[in-house]
């Protein structure tokens, strides 16, 4: 064991360094042949099946595994990714224990749903590992399609716009396309550089140009693209991150967890990134869980998520929440912070207790802490959009907005969970609207 | 605990369970364990006549067929009968039996359909203290082009004619083992009782193809490119084997010529039905082919329990228990009636019971927006389908409704009166023609 766990402060390195390595590697590692036959064995075929249902992208997830257990895995990669373009992704990062497999009927029968996820993950794997792209563009339309944002709902609706035969320009303000897939995902469970192989793979489909540090602002607005463009797409994402509304928590160490994610995840090196010693994580969801269990991944001695109501409120998924017991990660409830104390940097913060209502009680708990990430949930940025709802852009079904020619998705959309799987079924379907209005 | 202990043709063994003539009793190292894990006899692998020995093929002998979790149901083989010499085999059987004289110890033989070759053989094999013989007229591969196996037994009258040489040239309870390849196999086992036989024993193995190889386009097991037909054994064929047993034991020609059980027994309960149809015992080989001579345990102690259970004391008692009840169609009450019905507190909502009956039968299921299924018994005819493919056991069953109730499907009293397809109305055979 490396004497640098204890060192206090913010430093890198603090494990040994091959310790890195195990540490940040897959979190399931794939199903091998055989793995894959026995879990596909256990799908009972269900008529108009449960786990379809749950689905946000409505994958024929039976016959996909029929397909696998009949010895054709790429038929079941068609299967999978005809309605879900980024069904390899889906497959690493769905809450899969609240979706298909929360649904399966074994999951009722015996506790032990088929393992949805790692099954789709072995088919998509199978194809995207041939480099084959399997679907082709229809005939070329003449219309253009502005995209903004390349993250899941953005790719999702530039891949399926694309297939129908319309040019795409897809926008992002990152230097690398992929959105939180590239950027707001958890090391060990994209590692090897899968989200930028999955968006590689998925611009095979031609006829969609990429342009990166292109945010929507001064130098391009939306009228500008609704100028240029046939029809426009918004699915830039949160770009914001709430605040804590805590007295100092301006002071150094304070950082948002988004950011953290994404520096780790940019890393060439995880072990030159600095990680305090005592680390504090406030937030309950997706976020939280990815920041703590990293921090903890990365050498930190005490990491503590603090979350403001009882763990059945989190939003992070049950598995989640013991995957990051399981690394150590201490979850605290029913607290909400007041105070962060430190001279420049923090080193400490005090939380007070609060009950069910929210009601402060009174009582106060305070943690040391080198670095505090914020993940308090996220928001939309930006100016001139069009009307919001719920602080988000407000879309009907097949995500049009209330400017006409302009439809929006993901997570910067109402309506939906904030899951990749919703961005990519509301990309998707707001690329099949945009081509019934185009073509009259 | 139930006593297990079988006599069969005079026949003692500690329990019913005999390993059938195959490979896991080819030779004394594998006989020998087999008796120490406890099987009550064996019938030794087929010998042939003295001279050279047969010559197997050196590439794949098996085929199979797998249910989920590539569970073994079905294997095919185009093995021969054993192709060690003679002289050895009768040195071993005579080595073991000496060590196991409680177990049972049966020679299967194949000669050539000559009265001299059956003559030659049965003393050297009586010579083993072997308790019996079982006469081999079933292999359907390889020994039949050379005019044995299933084709003597595809002909009555050379069962027959074997039988008698048999008969008369040995002492030993002779034990004919009937092929199923036949149209009706009361005519092989009638034929096996004019000859004098003891017992007959089946199925023997059914002619198959397990399967084709999509890239050779040859049948598999494939040697060198091409296949054959071997034959089928396992739990695949046991409703096959059950059937043929049953309607020997139900034939008043053949009713009381003790059989022994063949076909697919896996477990005690597969052995308990067998028995039940009319087998004094059973013959096992693909289940200990798949999971070792262990799985005895199992069915010595799940036939004791059983037996146990129902009061029984010796396995007679089991033996042909359930033949009375194995009948003809036309004896079939139609008066009877049963509705099928849900279990929803076992139901686990995965809807094959209602795509099996709204696809392919009789659209007797409903299905509500929160996937509850129901039956709809207006429509049900109990065809039993929605119990076969539900993967809950005991989540479906039939139900009799009582007499004096309305069926809601044909609006009639379900009356107490039993009525079959002889006297029932519709049926235009029941007046003869004038």
């Amino acid at each position: 064991m490396s004497q640098k766990i204890f060192e206090p402060g913010v430093a890198a390195g603090r494990l040994d360094a091959d310790a890195y390595t195990a540490q940040f590697s897959d979190l399931h590692p794939p199903l091998d042949v055989h793995e894959a036959l026995v879990a596909a064995d256990r799908c009972y075929f269900c008529h108009d099946a449960p786990c379809i249902t749950a689905c946000p992208t409505d994958i024929d997830i039976p016959l996909f595994i029929r397909q696998i257990a009949t010895g054709t895995p790429d038929a079941a990669a068609k299967t999978i990714l005809s309605q879900n373009i980024m069904g390899g992704m889906c497959a690493r990062v769905c809450p899969t224990e609240q979706l298909c497999e929360q649904a399966c009927v074994r999951e009722v029968a015996e506790g032990k749903p088929v393992k949805i996820g790692e099954l789709q993950r072995y088919a998509t794997d199978h194809l995207q590992a041939k480099g084959v792209h399997p679907f082709e563009r229809a005939a070329p339309t003449g219309k253009r399609v502005a995209v903004v944002g390349a993250g899941p709902a953005g790719l999702s609706c530039a891949h399926r716009a694309a297939m129908m035969g319309h040019d795409v320009t897809v926008f992002d303000a990152r230097p690398k396309p992929g959105g939180l897939n590239e950027y707001g995902i958890a090391t060990y469970k994209t590692p090897d550089g899968f989200a930028q192989a999955e968006v590689d793979w998925l611009l095979k489909i031609g006829g969609i140009t990429v342009q990166n540090n292109a945010a929507l602002g001064a130098a391009m607005t939306l009228d500008s693209l609704r100028a240029e463009y046939d029809a426009v797409f918004l699915g830039m994402g949160l770009g914001g991150v709430n605040a804590l509304g805590a007295e100092g928590e301006d002071k150094t160490g304070v950082l948002d967890a988004v950011d953290f994610i994404a520096d780790l995840r940019q890393a060439s090196d995880v072990a030159a990134v600095p990680i305090g010693r005592d680390v504090v994580v406030i937030g309950g969801g997706m976020t939280a869980i990815d920041a703590a269990i990293q921090a903890k991944l990365l050498g930190a001695l005490n990491v503590t998520l603090v979350y403001r109501r009882g763990r059945d409120r989190m939003n992070a998924s049950v598995f989640e929440q013991d995957l990051a017991a399981s690394k150590g990660v201490r979850i605290v409830t029913h607290a909400t912070p007041v105070a962060v104390i430190g001279n420049g940097a923090v080193r400490e913060i005090e939380f007070e207790y609060v009950d069910d209502q929210m009601q402060g009680t009174g009582q106060t708990l305070r943690l040391a802490a080198d670095q505090v990430f914020k993940a308090i949930g996220q928001t939309l940025q930006g100016d001139a959009l069009p009307t919001l709802e719920a602080r988000k852009i407000k879309v009907d079904g097949t995500g049009r907005t209330s400017v006409d020619g302009v439809w929006a998705g993901g997570d910067c959309a109402s309506g939906g969970d904030d899951l990749t799987v919703t961005a990519v079924a509301e990309g998707r379907d707001a690329a099949m609207d945009i081509h019934m209005v185009l073509m009259g | 605990m139930a006593d297990l202990r079988s006599d069969f043709v005079g026949i003692k063994s500690p329990n019913p369970f005999w390993l059938a003539s195959a490979p896991p009793t080819d030779k004394e190292y594998n006989v020998r364990r087999a008796f120490e894990a406890g099987w009550g006899g064996v019938v030794w692998k087929t010998l042939g006549m003295e001279g050279p020995p047969v010559v197997n093929v050196n590439g794949p002998r098996y085929g199979a067929i797998y249910g989920a979790d590539r569970r073994l149901l079905g294997l095919n083989n185009i093995e021969l009968i054993t192709d060690r010499p003679l002289e050895v085999n009768l040195r071993e059987m005579k080595a073991v039996k000496r060590d196991y004289p409680d177990r049972a110890l049966i020679a299967s033989i194949m000669v050539p359909c000559e009265e001299e070759a059956w003559k030659a053989i049965l003393p050297h094999v009586e010579d083993t203290g072997a308790d019996g013989i079982e006469l081999n007229f079933g292999c359907p591969h390889g020994m039949a082009e050379r005019g044995m196996g299933s084709a003597v037994g595809q002909v009555p009258e050379y069962i027959e004619m074997v039988t008698r040489w048999c008969k008369q040239y040995t002492r030993m309870p002779v034990i004919v083992k009937l092929t199923p390849n036949i149209t009706n196999v009361l005519y092989p086992a009638e034929a096996a009782k004019r000859g004098g036989a003891d017992a007959v024993s089946l199925i023997n193995t059914i002619n198959s193809i397990t399967s084709v190889d999509l890239d050779l386009f040859a049948p598999e097991p494939t040697i060198d490119g091409k296949g054959t037909h071997g034959g089928y054994c396992g739990p695949a064929v046991k409703p096959i084997a059950l059937n043929m047993v049953a309607e020997i034991a139900r034939n008043p020609a053949t009713a009381d010529m003790p059989i022994s059980g063949i076909g697919g027994v896996t477990t005690w309960r597969d052995a308990a039905e067998f028995l039940a149809l009319g087998a004094g015992n059973v013959q096992v080989c693909t289940a200990v082919m798949t999971y070792g001579f262990k799985v005895v345990e199992e069915m010595i102690s799940g036939l004791s329990e059983y037996m146990d259970d129902k009061g029984m004391t010796s396995v007679d008692q089991l033996v042909r228990r359930a033949v009375p009840n194995v009948t003809d169609w036309n004896q079939l009450n139609l008066n009877y009636v049963a509705k099928a019905k849900i279990d929803q507190d076992l139901c686990i909502s995965c809807g094959r019971c209602f795509a099996a009956c709204e696809d392919t039968s009789h659209q007797a299921i409903a299905m509500s927006e929160d996937r509850t299924f129901s039956v709809i018994d207006d429509e049900c005819v109990a065809c039993n389908l929605c119990v076969n493919v539900c993967p809950v056991e005991d989540c479906i069953s039939m139900v009799e409704l009582a007499t004096g109730t309305t069926d809601p499907r044909t609006g009639k009293t379900v009356e107490a009166a039993y009525a079959n397809w002889t006297t029932h109305p519709n049926n235009p055979s029941a007046t003869a023609a004038e």
